[in-house]
């Protein structure tokens, strides 16, 4: 599967286009390291737990998204993008959507 | 009273003290690791250039979550009073931003690319909304990464 967040890529050519596929998942902080990440806020810096939760969940979308996309029977997904949305305090929605295609080799 | 006083006030020197050297550390080790990856080239152009022999493509990625200290948000506090620039803030996204990229062309690197293209760096704020409001941000960086046969950047 060829994951790109380009319109096209270069050397191959679009021979089917199959639509929109989506991928997204709800994640929640953890209480105890949202507490943690409390002890940050009074020093400041990176708070590497929620760095590592959102880029979990994240790749959690594009694999859903690759699932949906091989579903289709396609062999690539082009023009990725990636949204976050607060659903509630304390969750966060990652979302990730493209365009699946079929790609052959020009 | 007194003792909510004292709390707030040590707090603050807490917060002033580390964040001000966190502030300095992760600024020291930003600029080392931009020079160490500054050949690896970053585009928001949508596509590469016809003429480029391009071998391969890969997604990469980069996030980072950074917190502001105490002392500079109970500084953002006051200047939200009277308006105008939040220095503290902007060094905050800013730290992100370069974070979020170099951590991209890091993986850029390991997938032996030396060009980015259509780079798209996106922020959101973590418990936006909440009662004693975490002033910490993500910044998410993400493009396309390509490996070329031309070496003319190395």
């Amino acid at each position: 599967m060829i994951l790109s967040n380009l319109e096209t890529v270069p050397n191959m050519h679009i021979s089917k286009q199959l639509g929109l596929v989506q991928g997204s998942t709800v994640r929640a902080k953890h209480v105890g390291k949202d507490i943690l990440a409390g002890l940050k806020n009074v020093f400041g810096g990176e708070l590497k737990a929620y760095t590592e939760l959102l880029q979990e969940a994240r790749s959690e979308a594009v694999e859903r998204m690759v699932q949906q996309a091989s579903s289709v029977g396609a062999n690539a997904v082009l023009n990725i993008r990636f949204s976050t949305s607060s659903v509630t305090q304390g969750a966060a929605e990652l979302f990730a959507y493209g365009t699946a295609v079929i790609l052959e080799d020009a | 009273m007194t003792a909510d006083l004292i709390v707030f006030v040590v707090l603050l020197a807490l917060g002033y003290v580390f964040g001000q050297s966190v502030e300095r550390r992760h600024y020291r080790s930003i600029l080392r690791r931009e020079q160490e990856l500054q050949d690896v080239l970053t585009f928001s152009a949508k596509l590469p250039p016809q003429d480029l022999k391009v071998e391969g493509t890969n997604l990469v990625s980069g996030n980072v979550v950074v917190s502001v200290d105490y002392f500079k948000r109970f500084v953002a506090g006051l200047r939200a009073l009277v308006g105008g620039r939040m220095r503290t803030y902007e060094t905050l996204l800013d730290r992100a931003r370069r974070e979020a990229v170099l951590r991209m062309k890091q993986q850029a690197r390991q997938f032996g690319a030396d060009m980015i293209f259509n780079v798209k760096l996106e922020t959101a704020s973590i418990s936006k909304g909440a009662k004693d409001s975490i002033g910490s941000v993500e910044v998410y960086a993400y493009g396309t990464a390509i490996n070329t046969s031309d070496s003319f950047s190395r």
